[in-house]
């Protein structure tokens, strides 16, 4: 395709049209943010702004309402985890009681925030529902190792997360009813 | 020469220096701001009062970097080019009338009657920093922003010098110092001869409508245009273009070294828009209360300061705000304007004023 | 595991066997009429999901097993299939093409369980087969309790790529399902979940017919069957972990690997057990350089399907405390750690300060053939005494040697000490250091001072050289010590008690420092020889092939994943 060029009028040459085009567009951009009229940025710290609904913050993990820790240590989300930012430490073959009803429950869940690019796909892939991507969005910290999140500061971050079905305990349940057959 | 000279013109430059140097930081500052506020952003404001203390913050930064020398560059050239870049802006200030006078004394550093001679030899001395800085990088980029800086510099330089020769052969009209001046004027330009830059100030102090600028508005037009093109700003930033060469003959800069070719840009803009002032503006002259002729006490002397600094600012922001607004010409567009453009108009110029100035005598 | 009946078994009995024309999905076959039976090995006719496998096209199935008698009980594995007519005379219908008249016969068979026949047209991806499947995997999902994200069979489940494949998404079962009991303690090695079994009786069939123990069976009935230890009985066999790997879904667990490691994070590398002379074939499992289990490796020469539960189990030492992991010289009583380049160049040098015969070298059984080799190489040069000890133990009816290493073979067949000469100049070495003839000793993984030598008598010596991988009291007394890797570190070969040359990979990185001995083994043959050798493990078994005669024609590529039988000296 040829694209016809346009001829320049005399006074377009001379350039001298544009470049006032151009520093009144400039002018009116000074202006309209020295008098505040537009405002497009924001004083971050002081200022925040209202996390949106869906916002992929930090990955936490959350206990239901009765306290448990819903993670069971399937090691999928470590799986799935595009940067390789989860590191599950499976809980070995001794029988745990406190993990109420569920024979499985993470030694350690370590989440590091540094590899972390907050894709969400751990929330899609658990089954669990036992983690999700929270609000929180300006995590620091003084060393690698701090940033390096363990299970215990995870599930104080995710707090509670209310569970409608509650699969483990009515399984229990069901398994207290039919004792008698066994 | 006394003792008592050499003691004020220490005085002065050290006065002076003081000034400039204030001035340099704060531009840098107000290029940040400005820049900022055309692209609706706020810009620095955490240091001091509205971000005021940067200029503090800056140096501090720029002092504490490392010095890293590349061991592959030419080391004495290598020290010697941001030296060479800063000195020359400097210099031309020598001859700039900032003021009129202060205590009796005139508010020049070097008096001299060559003054304008004298500013564009010092000018053509700024190519050297950027060429030996290129140079003694020993690598690629800077190679090629040194060469692209040796040849616009030279270019643009000799427009500019054909640019204000009309200016003085207005200015340079004995027939007005003669009869035209008060004698507050007369006692001031003592013993100066034509191309001294207070007598141009002078001639243009009896009304707005004596400013070269609209005497001489071609010739403000380009000497305007080869000011930006001699500073290295935007629209003619070719020797740095981050785009295409990382950061053009400095690329291999850095901490201190890099400051100075920086701080350098906005002495040689403060110097320009001086010249500017001086040449096409009416210097520190206002054509009304009283304040067109040297001043007879130390408020006005001030004052005349003052209007300097003020008409200095306006160069200034108007420097920033074309940085911000144009974007960079392309090589051979830059060579196009200069050599076929305005070099033929300044020559053009010359001639009709010439032709004027023969018809009304 | 793999569970395809492999050819070199049904091909050592084919010329005898009459072949027969069926079909299988359109695709016209020949199978041969019989089989041998697993358990017996006598021929028995060829089944259809035999008849399948034979040529690629895999039925479904839970229950069956090659290496197992036929139960038949899943009923995932059927299929439709079509029958030669006859008319009431008993003759053959044919079309009018002159081929034979195929009937579809009106009710599916199961493909584990009914015998092949002349003919017969097996429709294995037919729409009424897979429709049989979805409906079979939702009666086996009715009672189910799905906890696969807890669940350590979660990625090598037959339920769970059954389902995938065939099955449906949504249960329709709306009922209470039945709970029965999980985390039953079965024997030492193995927990039961019975809520996940799906009552294939795959681990019934194994511990009665394979490992000889009859301990398990189903109690209870209908939706109650479970799974269970006879009363009074211990399911504690040393081969109870093979039902584990048998066991199409999670419901037996080895204790060992129970939620330690989620399968699909496991790098498999093939291994040899090294736990005795029989060389079981193994998968070493890893994930970032640690060893989560070692499972058996289907070779139908050495240990078919299965291995015992000590050698799977014996694979712990590999990540002790213990292991050496820096090469260290002794100078007085000062211990100084040094790196491999100064230790090569320092021993070599030692070495030839010895006259002949003043040097004795000490090899071991866990050695690999082309370590044992260079050895010898080195040991020729300084014309010193061999040795190696017999390491005996007690052997059993199905897989465990009574020889506790796995290479003595190597030993033998390198010609490092000849067969059935094994710890007897130990006596002599012993006496030479007392007397003073013998002045330096290499050993390589022996511990003397267990052996029964005096610690005494190894101060005496002037250079004492030792190469192990776990400290003991004889790398304590050493001058140097050169850190060794285990064989799930380094690649290598053994040769099994029958004489079956093995090769196995490297699974895992060694400790620190730790080094496969053939490598600095080769840089001492080459600096005190001058002879050049191989720097690869494939150029250095090619060229000790070279020089064998057992192992002449033998290539590191032609051994094979499951390995090749070699002629032993003296056989």
């Amino acid at each position: 395709m040829i694209v016809e060029r346009k001829e320049l009028s005399f006074l377009e040459k001379t350039y001298l049209p544009g470049i006032a085009q151009g520093i009144k567009i400039t002018a009116r951009h000074f202006f309209d943010t020295v008098s505040g009229r537009k405002k497009v940025t924001m004083q971050y710290p002081e200022e925040k702004w209202t996390v949106p609904e869906g916002y992929r913050g930090a990955p936490y993990l959350v206990k239901d309402q009765e306290g448990r820790t819903k993670c069971v240590s399937c090691q999928l989300c470590e799986f799935i985890c595009p940067p390789k930012a989860i590191k599950i430490t499976p809980p070995g073959p001794e029988v745990r009681d406190e993990l109420g009803g569920v024979e499985k429950g993470p030694e350690d869940f370590e989440i590091n925030m540094l590899r972390c690019i907050f894709c969400g796909l751990c929330q899609e892939v658990c089954p669990e529902e036992a983690i999700f991507l929270m609000k929180d969005y300006s995590l620091t910290g003084q060393s690698r190792e701090e940033m390096i999140y363990h299970k215990d500061k995870l599930l104080e971050l995710g707090g509670v997360h209310n569970d409608t079905i509650m699969k483990w305990k009515k399984k229990d349940e069901e398994a207290r009813q039919q004792a008698s057959f066994h | 020469m006394t003792l008592q000279d050499i003691l004020i013109a220490t005085a002065k430059i050290v006065a002076f220096v003081g000034l400039v140097l204030p001035m340099i930081a704060y531009s840098v500052v107000a290029e940040r701001r400005i820049s900022a506020a055309i692209q609706d952003r706020i810009g620095p404001n955490r240091v001091g009062p509205f971000g005021l203390l940067q200029p503090l913050a800056d140096g501090l930064k720029f002092l504490l970097k490392e010095d890293f020398t590349p061991n592959y560059v030419r080391k004495a050239y290598f020290w010697m080019a941001p030296a060479l870049t800063m000195i020359p802006s400097f210099v031309v200030f020598a001859v700039i009338p900032f003021g009129s006078s202060l205590f009796g004394e005139k508010m020049v550093i070097a008096d001299l009657n060559v003054g304008i001679l004298f500013t564009f030899a010092i000018v053509s001395l700024s190519v050297y920093g950027i060429v030996l800085a290129g140079y003694a990088s020993n690598s690629k980029y800077p190679f090629l922003g040194g060469i692209r800086s040796s040849a616009q510099m030279i270019s643009y330089e000799i427009a500019m010098g054909m640019s204000v020769i009309p200016v003085f052969m207005l200015t340079s009209d004995p027939q007005f110092y003669a009869t035209g001046l008060s004698e507050a004027w007369t006692t001031f330009l003592a013993g100066t001869a034509d191309l001294n830059l207070s007598r141009i100030i002078a001639y243009q102090s009896g009304s707005l409508f004596d400013w070269m600028i609209f005497k001489q508005p071609l010739a403000f037009l380009i000497f305007l245009v080869a000011a930006f093109a001699e500073t290295n700003r935007l629209p003619f930033d070719l020797p740095e273009s981050e785009t295409e060469l990382v950061a053009g003959y400095h690329t291999e800069y850095s901490s201190m070294k890099f400051a100075l070719f920086f701080l350098g840009e906005y002495a040689a803009m403060i110097a320009a828009s001086a010249l500017m002032v001086v040449l096409f503006l009416g210097g520190w002259t206002l054509p009304f209360w009283g304040l067109d002729e040297p001043a007879s006490n130390l408020f006005t002397g001030l004052l005349h300061i003052a209007i300097f600094i003020g008409k200095l600012g306006i160069f200034m922001v108007f420097f920033i705000w074309i940085r911000w607004t144009l974007p960079r010409f392309r090589y051979d567009q830059l060579m196009n304007l200069g050599w076929k453009r305005f070099l033929p108009l300044a020559l053009a110029n010359i001639i009709v004023t010439a032709v004027w100035l023969w018809f009304r005598s | 595991m793999a569970e395809t009946t492999t050819k070199d078994s049904s091909q050592a009995v084919q010329p005898q066997v009459e072949m027969v024309r069926i079909k299988i999905n359109g695709m016209e076959v020949e199978v041969p009429k019989t089989q041998p039976d697993p358990i017996t090995g006598k021929p028995v006719p060829t089944t259809m999901i035999q008849a399948c496998a034979m040529h690629g096209v895999d039925v479904p199935h839970y229950c069956y097993h090659p290496k197992l008698p036929v139960a038949g009980n899943c009923r995932m594995c059927l299929v439709e299939f079509g029958m030669p007519a006859v008319d009431r005379n008993r003759q053959p219908v044919l079309n009018d093409d002159g081929s034979p008249k195929i009937n579809k016969m009106p009710r599916p068979a199961i493909a584990c369980a009914t015998a092949i026949a002349p003919n017969m047209e097996i429709y294995a991806d037919s729409d009424g087969s897979k429709e049989m499947r979805k409906a079979v995997l939702e009666f086996l999902l009715i009672n189910h309790p799905l906890d696969c994200p807890i669940c350590d069979q979660a990625g090598e489940c037959k339920l769970q790529e059954y389902s995938y494949e065939y099955g449906q998404a949504e249960s329709r079962f709306v009922e209470a399902k039945v709970h029965k009991p999980k985390q039953v303690d079965l024997g030492p090695r193995i927990m039961l979940d019975d809520e996940r079994c799906i009552l294939c009786s795959r681990c019934i069939r194994f511990t009665r017919d394979i490992a000889g123990d009859d301990a398990l069976g189903f109690f209870n009935r209908g939706s109650y069957n479970t799974l269970g230890a006879y009363p009074g009985k211990s399911f504690d066999n040393n081969y109870t972990l093979n039902t584990v790997d048998i066991c199409p879904v999670g419901a037996l667990t080895s204790k060992d690997f129970r939620f330690r490691m989620r399968a699909w994070f496991l790098k498999e590398t093939d291994s040899v057990c090294n736990s005795c002379g029989t060389g079981c074939n193994t998968i070493v499992s890893s994930r970032e350089e640690v060893i989560y289990r070692q499972e058996p490796r289907e070779n139908d020469a050495v240990n078919s399907s299965w291995m015992c539960d000590h050698g799977r189990l014996n694979y712990k030492w590999q990540a002790s405390d213990t292991r050496l992991d820096a090469v260290s010289a002794r100078r007085g009583d000062v211990r100084e750690v040094i790196d491999w380049p100064r230790v090569v160049d320092e021993l070599s040098g030692k070495l030839q300060s010895f006259a002949p015969g003043e040097v004795a070298f000490i090899a071991s059984g866990q050695m690999t053939t082309e370590e044992i080799f260079l050895f010898r190489r080195l040991a020729e040069k300084f014309g010193g005494l061999r040795e190696s000890f017999p390491n005996v133990g007690e052997g059993d009816h199905l897989l465990v040697s009574a020889d506790k290493d796995p290479n003595t073979n190597g030993l033998f067949i390198t010609g490092f000490t000849p067969a059935g000469e094994q710890g007897r100049n130990f006596q002599s070495i012993q006496d030479g250091i007392r007397n003073g003839s013998i002045k330096a000793l290499f050993v390589i993984r022996e511990d003397l001072i267990a052996r029964g030598m005096d610690a005494g008598l190894l101060e005496d010596l002037q250079l004492l050289v030792v190469s192990d991988i776990h400290r003991t009291p004889t790398t304590d007394a050493a001058h140097y010590i050169l850190p060794g890797c285990a064989h799930f570190e380094k690649r290598g070969t053994f040769i099994n008690v029958k004489g079956r040359l093995q090769k196995f990979m490297k699974a895992v990185e060694g400790p620190g420092a730790s080094r496969p001995e053939w490598e600095f083994l080769h840089e001492l043959v080459h600096q005190t020889t001058g002879q050049n050798g191989f720097s690869t493990i494939e150029g250095l078994f090619n060229q000790m092939a070279g020089e064998i005669p057992a192992l002449a024609g033998v290539t590191w590529a032609s051994i094979g994943d499951t390995g090749r039988s070699v002629e032993l000296p003296g056989a």
